[in-house]
């Protein structure tokens, strides 16, 4: 380019020139580096758009204006600095872009989004545009103050350890009332599980206010932890339209002695960081329901993939995020969810671009996020969810549970037994991933419950194609 | 009642053959041995008497059930549970826990409501065997 009097020339400039693409431009340790899935338009330059994302993302707009130079701007303008063409995808592409750490406030992921998913969205020169990954660096990262309580705390404090961690989702979802809702809490409690849920959408209605749902909730909770002489939870949903109806729910919660309150992501993310804040300030592990997150996460060109939304809420410190179970009812190629997991729980995540993970990622000792499997999972499956999924993780089983034919209590036991089994035999060096079902069989023939379990559910499968999946390598299913 | 405390307390009781093999996989696995027992089952009671310090220099499974037979032998009467501890970065915690003796007999707990204001209820869990002195709970 020429002199700055010329690039400073009142008009129209095509971004690339205005300083938005730098091949050669190496990232700083300290710069916040993220990598979009672009589709241009028609006859739009793959290079071009993405100088316009770099640049619509940081301090362009569409025309020149001369006020640039009064700041020191070739620091704050992003870099589109590679554009590589995505494998098997014609007209689509992976292209980095490297932003200043100073074009961000500390600790705050609203600020951050507001830049990197602002404008850029809508930008009509791009068919569609995706979010893939983002590499943070340890600089911001430490501005932030990760989970409030973490997996390693939270299982000492619960005092369970080496297995996954059970849970259920209350069902009927609506419509229960406060005493009837609380007798499931009980069942499944007793029964063997650690933790029973609310689900995304119980709040406080007409049929089930939330003062009287905690009360029931908590009787159950204590009569439980009684029973077995095991510390039990329910997720308590403190979801509310103002951030005042939260906190009082949430000091509601605590008053009555229970170990962990919820909320669903779409709350936003300036009030999932402020629960984030109280959930430490107050002992409380902090669970986060992804309600809403399939309206952007799922489709492979346009939206942000959950992969990025777990790394926010890694920083934005939530404690359980559902996550996928690869076999169940909901969205979730095996490797896809590898990534995820891997985002949730590492304290160092390498690269993994078969798994969709486009940058290491060291998290700086942030607490380590519990990710949750939920969603038309059941005993059967014990083998593949362990071996797809970890330790370190929540089981939830809804219907599973509290569809047994036996009733709930027999259905929690169900899922322990099968949980304990297959976590035993893992140990003993046994291939559970093939002797899986055997397992099963064998523990089923001394324990009822799970032998019911078994012949209800034994062919239910979801076998769909995925749709969010890697680039890299030819995808699997699951059985 | 049954106490449900532990990784495996769902199963039938484990052999000495089922230990061991725990005990190899977190041997294996780079994570030290100890063995705890107490008189005291509450869920939150989180310090049971060490028998003797975690076993950081033994990587042996047959050395850590000589600590469990022995520590039975003394304590029939007692919960024992084997933990097993990782020292790597980032997890710093026990990683396998679960229980290896328990009474012949477990009462259970008893669970206290003291009512207070606006229908709140404070529970108290306690468990019926705490009643009695420490060393003869469990007779």
């Amino acid at each position: 380019m020429g002199s700055k009097a010329e690039r400073y020339k009142s008009g129209v400039m095509p971004y690339a020139q205005m300083g938005y693409w730098n091949p050669d431009y190496v990232p700083k340790d300290t710069d916040i580096i993220a990598v979009f899935r672009i589709t241009p338009q028609d006859g739009v330059d793959p290079i071009e758009a993405a100088a316009a994302v770099a640049g619509e993302s940081s301090t362009a707009t569409w025309t020149v204006v001369w006020t640039d130079r009064l700041t020191a701007c070739e620091n704050y303008r992003a870099k589109a600095y590679r554009v590589d063409p995505v494998p098997g995808a014609e007209g689509q592409y992976f292209s980095y872009i490297a932003y200043d750490i100073d074009l961000f406030e500390e600790g705050s992921i609203a600020n951050l989004t507001a830049s990197i998913i602002g404008n850029v969205f809508g930008f009509k020169p791009l068919k569609a545009l995706r979010l893939e990954d983002m590499r943070i660096p340890v600089a911001y990262l430490k501005t932030f103050q990760g989970p409030a309580t973490g997996i390693v705390v939270e299982r000492e404090r619960l005092d369970k350890f080496g297995r996954p961690l059970l849970g259920a989702t209350t069902k009927p979802k609506l419509g229960l009332s406060s005493k009837n809702y609380g007798r499931v809490v009980y069942e499944a409690l007793k029964g063997g599980l650690d933790f029973v849920k609310d689900d995304e959408n119980i709040n406080s209605q007409p049929f089930m206010h939330w003062r009287d749902r905690y009360l029931y909730c908590m009787e159950a909770v204590n009569k439980a932890a009684a029973a077995t002489g095991e510390v039990k939870g329910h997720y308590l949903n403190v979801t509310a339209a103002t951030m005042e109806d939260m906190y009082e729910r949430a000091e509601f919660a605590k008053q009555l002695g229970s170990v962990i309150v919820m909320i669903d992501l779409v709350i936003g993310y300036t009030a999932i960081q402020s629960m984030a804040k109280w959930a430490r300030r107050n002992d409380m592990i902090l669970h986060l329901h992804r309600a809403g997150h399939g309206t952007y996460t799922r489709q492979k060109t346009h939206g942000v993939s959950f992969r990025v939304i777990a790394k926010w809420m890694r920083m934005a410190g939530v404690d359980h995020i559902h996550a996928g179970t690869v076999v169940g009812k909901l969205e979730g190629d095996p490797n896809v969810i590898g990534g995820i997991y891997s985002i949730c729980r590492d304290a160092h995540t390498k690269q993994n671009l078969e798994q969709g993970v486009f940058f290491d990622q060291d998290w700086a000792s942030l607490k380590k996020l519990m990710p949750v499997a939920s969603g038309g999972i059941h005993a059967g499956q014990m083998h593949q969810l362990i071996t797809y999924l970890g330790e370190d993780v929540v089981l939830q089983f809804g219907g599973g549970t509290i569809g047994h034919p036996q009733g709930i209590q027999a259905g929690a036991t169900a899922n322990r037994v099968a949980l304990e089994v297959m976590i035993k035999a893992r140990n003993e060096g046994r291939d559970i991933w093939n002797e899986g079902p055997q397992i099963l069989a064998e523990a089923a023939r001394w324990c009822s419950p799970l032998r019911a379990a078994l012949d209800t559910w034994k062919d239910v499968t979801f076998n769909y194609q995925s749709t969010d999946t890697a680039d890299f390598v030819p995808t699997v299913t699951t059985a | 009642m049954r106490i449900t405390q532990g990784t495996f307390s769902f199963l039938p009781e484990l052999s000495d053959a089922d230990i061991k093999a725990q005990l190899g996989y977190a041997l294996g696995q780079g994570w030290a041995i100890g063995v705890e027992y107490t008189d005291d089952p509450h869920p939150r009671n989180f310090y049971w008497e060490m028998w003797g310090n975690p076993m950081f220099d033994l990587r042996d499974a047959a050395g850590a059930m000589t600590e469990v037979t022995a520590c039975r032998k003394a304590h029939p009467q007692a919960y024992i549970r084997v933990n097993a501890f990782d020292a790597t970065r980032g997890f710093e915690t026990t990683r396998l826990s679960f229980i290896v003796n328990r009474p012949a007999n477990e009462p259970g707990f008893h669970l206290k409501r003291t009512e207070t204001g606006g229908r709140q209820i404070q529970y108290t869990i306690e468990p019926y065997a705490t009643q009695a002195p420490e060393g003869q709970r469990y007779p």
